[in-house]
């Protein structure tokens, strides 16, 4: 019984931490058509910005997440800006450049912050367990949950009630008659690079409690990313949310029953979403 | 033709007579590498430059072909011919299997389906480890001798890798100038048209598919001879992701691209590396800088900026169908 | 004269491949020594790779960068953790740079995957990777490993924790990779055959980030629980432990590499009480090993742990060998044999020397983390000495069974 709840606890967990991970992925993807391969490079990114933050302004560990995504955004708005815009419209060249991004992030990071693992404490006030029904849960955990869920609901009220949101889903729709209708896609662009960008790097502090800042962080990510946007769908939210979620539960509950599938377990449900449903479970019809 | 003609000759020679310049059997083997990388690109060129089918799953039939091929000869005690024949299909086949799953989708669905193809391709090779050995890999004891001819040293294995090359460059040069290569190229460009033409578009992209995914399988062996050894780091998504960018960086859809895209990786990864410890940014930033001034690749945009410069391209409009 | 000056051309030029190594004897003595050194220093495993060149470069600069009387160069390699690029490296070091001998590779498959070259190039190589085969079932005459194998510290661990613990229901963790496997294995082989059950296995894969479905799965009856865990995870399993708040009710004790001095300055007091058995610690107190240490940390601002300590000790031996052939390298064959033959007391893990598969027959510490003077350091709490990669088990013995595996020996009392 114990195994069950903190199984099902953790794959909550997960999910959270995943839905920062990928929120981000799936807007930039979703919106500008390039799967943003230096995305775990941002993650990984705003992990080491946080925690070099929180050592400049005495550990306080929010003003790390904000320093966190704010530093990543930045670097992502200078990035589509000057680079990524100039290549608009060829879009295997932007994933190129994404990936050289990716390549030139995470070896500067080995520079800066070297090679051994960096541990971000989380704020002393939750960095213990919490004790119910004779079980121990790491209050950190629920704290990732609850930020991602409010994220979550912060995001849909974007999406749904602001003119910037309306915008975005516009774009993801049909990007040319948005542009037909007066949208300028550049700025567009811009702005959703930054925000997935600073969702990745505030992602990267909030999941730095439990994973770490560490070089490699940003491969063991990607591919979650990857994971979860399939699943969901590409430039849908709800896809992004749920997910996370079933990922979650797929990742805790399938490498606890099925341990010697550990390798694939992530894999073998992608396959059969791709080859059944495309578009993943919320997604618009991938061109 | 005879400007065609004309480079074969040269590119032959120049193979040829590439180790007698290079003298250190160093560098002959390291164009030995080079040689096996520039087919293992090609053949995903063929999908992504020639069908516009971006894969990022390729390494599961150059390394699944690399596995049977150590397999059959280390465990099964297979001759060595055979088991490189046996290992070519495998990789074929895996490549067919993978072509029906794969072309469901298009253009992002289809690039992700082909990356979840190839991670469990390789989570296997990790896992199952009766069978490949897991992460310590597989080795292949001593390096076979096709037809009877010893390729175990550097010169000879060169000359080998040399011929394999070339065969298959002709065949892929025929291939991109045969009408099934205009097909092909349709419908990447205009797939609705081709429907209305009455082209079966599916089964196009899917024997290119299949196609790609045999040339990949003979670049296994031959990695698998020259190495003696292969991993699970040949499957995974980082060896998708490098052949791909050898296409892409070269040029994708020209034939001399991916050789281009190869020989730069190559070197910066294997001999870059030696004199600068941030080979990695180096390998970035040429990525990005690439893209920005010649996203077309670097051969047509070499070949753009020197018309350029030389002021031929102001003259009159090309003849037309003039292939790659 | 002319002979110097061809050998400059040559370099250059890379032609005419053995000519540069067939210096007269004379000659010899006043050309450098050519190591060749393969490590890891971009990308996950590089935090290791840098110690490990951090480790060498100490001893050589030490000696001022001479042994036996003849300069040393080194030649590094950057391998990248991947197999490929390591013998492309080597073949570059062998074939343009002539090196006489070579220490590393870290990773295992690394290491296989240059076996046979090493061998046709006959190389003596100083190894560092720890798996099983390669001075075992499939040994390699021109290696010489002064480290361990990956079972060499697990087996005496075993014995300690069945022993002197009294410990009787154990679990193991560790990364599912050989390295893990294999320590794992030689755990369960010694612990069961002294009275122990291992009820448990768990197998994470390398790189998951989250080990929550692992805590969640540990049974809460163990008497104690090896930690076989490579690169930092260590450090992020006893983190996540202690979030769990099980860190005070699971005893661990910990393979090689699972608690070593490189993750101190990321564990933090969690780490406090924790047991592990490694071929080396930075507390070891010898006169050789304090300074050692002394310098790391003032050199490199690094607490030296199994990477630095690894080329280290690997120096010492080479070190030791090149004394005994005179500095004559180019003589392979009587270079290997006085690798081998090496018999030193004074390296920074204590006594070493070899058994006929070139594996070191040396000392196998139990420690324990304490906090001394604000600083985190593994207490050596006890010694076994002249330990082989085969324990107590004889060379013949050992041999005829089948290498340690994940299943091998098959674990019959899990639950």
């Amino acid at each position: 019984m114990q195994f069950w709840v903190i199984q099902t606890l953790n794959s909550f967990a997960l999910g959270g931490l995943l839905f920062l991970l990928s929120s981000g992925f799936s807007l930039i993807f979703g919106l500008m058509r390039v799967p943003n391969l230096a995305h775990g490079a941002f993650f990984m990114l705003g992990a080491y910005i946080g925690v070099s933050t929180m050592g400049q302004v005495g550990g306080n560990f929010w003003l790390g997440v904000i320093g966190g995504g704010l530093g990543v955004a930045v670097l992502g708005g200078v990035l589509e800006r000057f680079i990524l815009r100039r290549l608009a419209g060829n879009e295997q060249g932007q994933v190129l450049v994404t990936l050289g991004f990716a390549f030139i992030i995470a070896d500067l990071c080995l520079v800066a912050w070297g090679g051994d693992p960096i541990p971000v404490p989380a704020p002393s006030y939750v960095n213990r367990p919490l004790f119910f029904a004779g079980l121990a849960f790491p209050t950190y955990r629920f704290v990732v949950l609850g930020v991602a869920v409010a994220m979550a609901v912060v995001l849909h009220v974007v999406m749904d009630r602001t003119r910037l949101g309306a915008m975005i889903r516009a774009g993801v729709d049909d990007m040319q008659m948005a542009r037909g209708i007066g949208i300028k896609a550049s700025q567009l662009f811009t702005i959703v690079f930054c925000l997935g960008a600073a969702l990745a790097g505030a992602g990267g502090v909030l999941g730095g409690p439990i994973t770490s800042a560490y070089p490699g962080l940003d491969a063991d990510m990607l591919p979650l990313a990857l994971v979860v946007v399939i699943l969901g769908g590409v430039g849908s939210l709800l896809g992004a949310f749920v997910g996370s979620f079933a990922i979650g539960f797929i990742y805790n509950f399938g490498i606890a029953l099925f341990p010697d599938l550990a390798y694939v377990i992530l894999f073998l449900p992608m396959v059969l979403v791709l080859v059944w449903r495309p578009q993943g479970l919320f997604g618009r019809l991938l061109r | 033709m005879s400007r065609a003609l004309a480079s074969a000759v040269a590119l032959a020679v120049a193979l040829a007579v590439l180790p007698w310049i290079l003298g250190n059997t160093f560098y002959v083997n390291l164009s030995s590498q080079i040689l096996i990388y520039a087919l293992f690109a090609l053949s995903i060129n063929l999908l992504s430059g020639y069908a516009g089918l971006t894969s990022l799953g390729q390494a599961a039939y150059f390394g699944g072909a690399a596995y049977a091929c150590a397999w059959l000869v280390n465990r099964v005690g297979l001759d060595q011919t055979t088991a490189a024949c046996a290992a070519v299909l495998f990789g074929t086949g895996l490549a067919a299997l993978f072509g029906v799953l794969s072309l469901r989708a298009s253009g992002l669905g289809f690039l992700m389906i082909t990356l979840a193809l190839g991670q469990i391709v390789w989570g296997v090779a990790y896992r199952w480890v009766e069978l490949t050995g897991g992460d310590n890999g597989m080795r292949m004891g001593a390096r076979p001798s096709p037809l009877g001819l010893d390729i175990s040293r550097p010169m000879p294995f060169y000359y080998f890798t040399a011929i394999v090359f070339g065969i298959a460059l002709y065949c892929l040069w025929r291939l991109a100038r045969s009408p099934f290569g205009a097909s092909l190229r349709g419908t990447r460009d205009q797939p609705r048209r081709m429907r209305m033409l009455g082209y079966h578009v599916w089964l196009v992209q899917w024997v290119a598919f299949v196609m790609s995914g045999f040339w990949a399988a003979v670049a296994g062996v031959l990695f698998v001879y020259y190495n003696q050894f292969v991993s699970p780091i040949t499957l995974s998504l980082q060896q998708s992701a490098e052949v791909l960018l050898m296409s892409i960086l070269g040029g994708a859809g020209t034939l001399a691209g991916p050789i281009v895209g190869a020989i730069v990786i190559t070197l910066v990864k294997n001999v870059v590396s030696s004199y600068l410890d941030r080979w990695n940014t180096l390998l970035g930033v040429i990525f990005v800088v690439s893209v920005i001034f010649m996203p077309e690749g670097i051969v047509p945009g070499s070949l753009r900026l020197w018309r350029r410069f030389t002021g031929a391209g102001t003259a009159a409009p090309k003849p037309v169908a003039k292939t790659s | 004269m002319k002979q110097m000056k061809r050998r400059t051309v040559l370099k250059g030029l890379a032609a005419g491949a053995s000519l540069a190594t067939l210096g007269a004897p004379a000659i010899a003595q006043a050309n450098p020594i050519r190591l060749g050194f393969l490590t890891v220093k971009t990308g996950p495993l590089a935090s290791g790779g840098i110690q490990m060149e951090q480790g060498l470069m100490l001893y050589l600069k030490n000696r001022g960068m001479k042994i036996a009387g003849r300069p040393v160069e080194v030649f590094t390699g950057d391998t990248g953790g991947s197999p490929a690029v390591t013998r492309t490296k080597l073949q570059e070091m062998v074939e343009r740079d002539k090196i006489h001998c070579m220490i590393g590779p870290l990773d295992t498959a690394s290491a296989l995957a240059v076996d046979d070259y090493i061998r046709s190039a006959e190389l003596p190589t100083m190894s560092v990777a720890a798996a099983d085969d390669m001075t075992q079932r499939h040994p390699n005459p021109w290696f010489v490993r002064g480290t361990s194998t990956s079972s060499q510290c697990s087996q005496p661990a075993a014995d300690y924790c069945a022993k002197t613990l009294g410990w009787k229901r154990m679990g193991t963790i560790a990364d599912d990779l050989a390295y893990g496997h294999e320590m794992c294995s030689g755990f369960l082989r010694v612990f069961e055959e002294n009275g122990g059950k291992i009820v448990q296995k768990l197998w994470p894969p390398l790189t998951v980030p989250d080990y929550g479905t692992y805590i969640a799965q540990l049974k809460t009856d163990l008497d104690g629980l090896f930690i076989g865990f490579a690169g930092s995870n260590g450090y992020r399993w006893v983190h996540q432990l202690t979030e769990y708040g099980l860190r005070d009710k699971v005893r661990m004790m910990g393979g090689m590499t699972a608690v070593d001095e490189s993750l101190f300055k990321a564990m933090g007091d969690e780490a406090v009480g924790l047991l592990s058995a490694s071929w080396y610690s930075a507390a070891l107190d010898t006169p050789t090993n304090r300074k050692f240490v002394e310098q790391m940390r003032k050199d490199y601002d690094v607490e030296p742990g199994f990477y630095a300590a690894a080329t280290n000790t690997e120096a010492s031996v080479f070190d030791a060998a090149c004394q005994a052939v005179d500095g004559k390298v180019e003589d392979k064959a009587a270079f290997m044999k006085a690798l081998r033959a090496t018999d030193i007391k004074d390296t920074v893990r204590g006594p070493v020397k070899f058994d006929d598969l070139g594996d070191a027959i040396a000392s196998v510490y139990i420690r324990r983390v304490d906090k001394v003077n604000g600083r985190l350091q593994n207490t050596v709490i006890h010694t076994y000495e002249n330990v082989s990669q085969f324990w107590t088990y004889g060379e013949k013995a050992f041999l005829a069974n089948p290498v340690y595996s994940r299943d091998y020996p098959p674990a019959t009392h899990l639950e």
